[in-house]
C-alpha cells in the first residue's frame, strides 16, 4: 500500500433502488399517497403497504487506495459498476455508504466532448467544454493554440462541429481534455473512439503526464492493450465488488479468463461426422498457451481424426492455422467415433487483442464438418512493448526480431 | 478573490475534498463562485444557440414585445377603453411588460433547463445551480434588450428619466429573485415530477390576468389588497413608478409584499434545490 496515498476508497458502497413507486416519480403517486395514508384507517391494511422496492447495489465494499503518479486500470463486464465507480469518485453522485478522500483536484473525461453544441464554432466549444470541464475561461485563452494544434482541426476552428467528421470531433473533444492539469484525471472508456493514429497520441499523453507530472489516473476501458501498456495496477470489479486487485497483467488476466470460451454444437439432421464442441482453455491461456480442444462425433471411426485450428483476428482474417495431417509423423492417432482433440501452441506469438477460433473436422482423405470463428478469446501478452505502433499498422503477431547495426 | 487563472477545481485545494453519502459540501458556494466563467459560458451558448441561423437574430426579443405591445395597447386601451392616467398607453403597457416577460422568460426556461441538460448532470460534477441560473441569466439580457427599447419609447413619447429612474435597480433585483425564488423551486421540482412541465405554462397563464400588466392597479381600487399578494403586482407597479413617473403615489404595501414573497421563495428554493441536487443525476 503507497505510503501516501492521493486517493483513498473506504468501503464504497452504492445502492439503487428498483421498482415503480420508489422515487415518486410522479406528483400523482405523491398525491394517492397523501390520500392512502389519510384514509389508511379505513381500509385494510394490505390494500396500502405493499410497496415492492428491488434493491440493488451497484457497488459494494469497494477499497482501493493510490498514490501519485499511479495509473489505476479498471476492468469488468459491463454492469460490473465501473461507471458507478467513476460516478461517485466524480462526485456526480453520492456514495450510499463508505469514504472517500482526496488530495488534490480531479477532473473527470467519462464521455468524449460532454456539452459540445452541434450549432456553435469548434472555437466556441472548446470554451465551453474547457468550462464544463472545470477550466478557468483564462486558462483556457492560455491554452488555446496548445488545444487546436494537439486537434489537428486548425482550419474548421470557425465551422460549427454539426459539420465535422466523427473523427475531428473526437479530436477536437480529446485535445480539450488533454490539456486539463488535474492532479486526480479520471477516464472512461473514452479513447475507444476515434482513429488508430489519433488513440496513440492520447495514449502517449496519458503516459506522458503520469510519467513526467506525477498524474494519477484511474482509467476505465475495455482495450487491454491500452490497459496493459498504460496502467500499473488494476481491479477487476464482477457485479459491484472488488474480484481481483493488484498487477494490471494479473487482474487482466484473471478478468478475461472468466468468459465462456466454449460453443457447443447441435447434432446435424444427416447422420455424418460433426463437431460437437470447441472451447479454448482459459488457464492455459493464462499461462500464454492457446489451447484448442475440439469436439467430435462419427457415425463411423474416424481414421484417423483430423482436426484443423485456425486462429483470426477479431476482423475475420486469419493469422495461423494447423491440422493433424500437416503433423505428419508426430500425430498419429488410432481411428475414433468420438473424443476431443486438443491443439496446443505453446508460447503463443501474439499481442493483445481479441481473437477467434475456426475448426474443421475430417479423416485422411475427406473434410466433414468445420464451424467458422466458433468461439472468440481475449489473449493478453504478458510482453510490454513502449512506443507499440497499432495492431491494424503492425499485425498481431508477435515475434521475436533481433536488431543488429553495421556502421558503414 | 481567485487569480484570473486558477480553476474551479483549484478551489477545493486548501483542504482534502471528502466524498462521502449526505455529506453537506461545505465546498459548494465556493464552488460556485469557481464556476462563474461556466455560468457566463452557458448564458452566451444559450442565446446564441436560440437565434443562430435566424434572419433577424436578437431582434426577435424586440419584435416579440413590440406586437404584444400593440395588441395589449388595442385590447385594454382602445376596446376595454381603461384610463392609463395621462400616461401613453403603450409605455404603460411596456412599462408592465418588462419585469413580466422577463418572470416569464426565467420560469419556463429554468424550469426546463436541467431536463434538458441532462447529459451534462450525468456526465460531468459543477454546482447545478449554474443551470438554472444561465436560464435565468439569458431572460435578463432579453430583458435588458426590451429596457434599451423602453427608454428608446419613452423618449419618443417626449418623457424624459425623472430621478425615480434611479430607483430601477433596486426594483431589478427584487424582480430577478422572484425569477431566482420561483424559477429554482421550478427547476427541482421539473427534475423530480415531470408533471411541472405541464404546470408551468399554466402558471404562466393564469399568472398573466392576475398581474396588472395590460392595465394599471388604478383602475381596480377594489381589488387592490388581493392583487397585491400576488408578487408580480408590487413589482409591475414599482417598474411604473421609476420609469412613467405619472404621480401615483408610491405603493409600499404592493412592493412590501414582493420582498417578502420574493425573499421566502428564494431561501426555501434554494434549500430545496440543494436537498434535491443530491440525487439528480440518478433520477435525471
Amino acid at each position: 500500500m503507497p505510503a501516501d496515498p492521493i486517493i483513498t476508497v473506504e468501503s464504497i458502497s452504492k445502492r439503487y433502488l428498483l421498482g415503480h413507486h420508489v422515487f415518486d416519480d410522479t406528483l400523482r403517486d405523491r398525491i394517492a399517497r397523501g390520500v392512502r395514508s389519510a384514509t389508511r384507517w379505513a381500509r385494510p391494511a394490505a390494500l396500502s403497504a405493499g410497496r415492492a422496492v428491488e434493491e440493488f447495489w451497484a457497488l459494494k465494499d469497494v477499497s482501493f487506495e493510490l498514490s501519485r503518479g499511479q495509473v489505476l486500470g479498471i476492468v469488468g463486464r459491463n454492469g460490473a459498476g465501473k461507471s458507478t465507480l467513476l460516478k461517485i469518485l466524480s462526485r456526480i453522485t453520492e456514495p450510499t455508504a463508505g469514504r472517500i478522500r482526496m488530495r488534490g483536484r480531479a477532473a473527470s473525461l467519462l464521455e468524449v466532448g460532454t456539452g459540445f453544441h452541434p450549432e456553435l464554432t469548434g472555437r466556441e466549444n472548446v470554451y465551453l467544454n474547457g468550462a464544463i470541464l472545470g477550466m478557468r475561461k483564462a486558462e483556457i485563452a492560455r491554452k488555446f493554440d496548445e488545444i487546436v494544434a494537439f486537434s489537428e482541426i486548425e482550419r474548421f476552428l470557425d465551422t460549427p462541429v454539426k459539420h465535422y467528421s466523427s473523427g475531428m470531433y473526437v479530436r477536437l473533444a480529446f485535445a480539450i481534455a488533454a490539456h486539463l492539469e488535474p492532479e486526480i484525471l479520471i477516464v472512461d472508456e473514452v479513447l475507444a473512439v476515434g482513429d488508430a493514429q489519433f488513440q496513440k497520441k492520447c495514449l502517449n499523453k496519458v503516459s506522458e503526464v503520469t510519467h513526467s507530472d506525477g498524474r494519477t489516473v484511474l482509467f476505465v476501458s475495455h482495450n487491454s492493450a491500452a490497459l496493459q501498456s498504460i496502467c500499473g495496477v488494476g481491479i477487476w470489479l464482477n457485479q459491484g465488488r472488488i474480484a481481483k486487485q493488484g498487477p494490471i497483467g494479473e487482474c487482466l488476466a484473471a478478468y478475461l479468463h472468466t468468459g465462456s470460451q466454449r460453443a457447443d454444437f447441435p447434432v446435424p439432421a444427416e447422420d455424418r461426422p460433426h463437431i460437437t464442441s470447441v472451447r479454448v482453455d482459459p488457464s492455459a491461456l493464462a499461462e500464454g498457451r492457446i489451447q484448442v480442444e475440439v469436439g467430435f462425433k462419427s457415425p463411423f471411426p474416424l481414421s484417423p481424426p483430423v482436426v484443423g485450428v485456425i486462429v483470426s483476428s477479431k476482423f475475420g482474417y486469419p493469422i495461423a492455422g494447423s491440422n493433424g495431417r500437416m503433423a505428419g509423423a508426430s500425430w498419429q492417432p488410432k481411428p475414433t467415433r468420438a473424443g476431443v482433440v486438443t491443439a496446443c501452441l505453446d508460447h503463443a506469438p501474439l499481442h493483445s487483442d481479441s481473437y477467434l477460433i475456426s475448426a474443421y473436422l475430417g479423416d485422411a482423405i475427406a473434410d466433414y464438418d468445420q464451424r467458422l470463428d466458433a468461439v472468440g478469446f481475449d489473449y493478453v501478452s504478458q510482453r510490454f512493448h513502449p512506443q507499440m505502433p497499432p495492431l491494424q499498422v503492425i499485425g498481431q503477431g508477435d515475434f521475436d526480431w533481433r536488431w543488429s547495426l553495421r556502421e558503414d | 478573490m481567485n487569480g484570473p487563472t486558477e480553476s474551479p477545481a483549484a478551489a477545493a485545494r486548501e483542504g482534502d475534498l471528502i466524498i462521502e453519502a449526505g455529506r453537506a459540501d461545505a465546498h459548494y458556494w465556493r464552488d460556485l463562485w469557481a464556476y462563474r466563467d461556466l455560468l457566463g459560458l452557458l448564458t452566451s451558448r444559450d442565446i446564441k444557440v436560440r437565434y443562430k441561423e435566424t434572419y433577424l437574430g436578437v431582434s426577435w426579443a424586440l419584435i416579440q414585445s413590440i406586437v404584444t405591445n400593440i395588441v395589449f395597447t388595442f385590447v385594454f386601451g382602445k376596446l376595454a377603453g381603461m384610463s392609463a392616467g395621462g400616461v401613453p398607453y403603450p409605455l404603460l403597457v411596456l412599462a408592465g411588460q418588462l419585469p413580466w416577460q422577463f418572470f416569464c422568460a426565467a420560469l419556463s426556461g429554468s424550469s426546463a433547463s436541467l431536463i434538458s441538460n441532462s447529459n451534462l448532470i450525468s456526465k460531468v460534477y459543477f454546482p447545478r445551480l449554474i443551470i438554472p441560473l444561465s436560464s435565468i441569466g439569458v431572460a435578463t439580457v432579453e430583458f435588458l434588450l426590451v429596457l434599451v427599447l423602453y427608454f428608446g419609447a419613452s423618449i419618443w413619447f417626449g418623457r424624459f428619466p425623472s430621478w425615480h429612474w434611479a430607483l430601477l435597480p433596486l426594483f431589478i433585483f427584487v424582480a430577478l429573485t422572484l425569477a431566482f425564488g420561483a424559477g429554482v423551486w421550478l427547476t427541482a421540482l421539473t427534475v423530480r415530477y415531470r408533471d411541472f412541465k405541464y404546470i408551468v405554462p399554466f402558471i404562466i397563464q393564469v399568472g398573466f390576468f392576475i398581474s396588472p400588466v395590460g392595465f394599471s392597479t388604478g383602475v381596480v381600487p377594489h381589488w387592490r389588497n388581493l392583487l397585491d399578494l400576488n408578487p408580480m403586482t408590487g413589482v409591475i407597479d414599482a417598474f411604473r413608478w421609476c420609469l412613467l413617473s405619472d404621480g401615483q403615489p408610491f405603493d409600499f404595501q404592493g412592493i412590501s409584499c414582493s420582498i417578502a414573497i420574493s425573499a421566502l421563495l428564494a431561501l426555501s428554493g434554494l434549500w430545496y434545490f440543494r436537498k434535491m441536487e443530491r440525487t439528480m443525476a440518478d433520477i435525471i
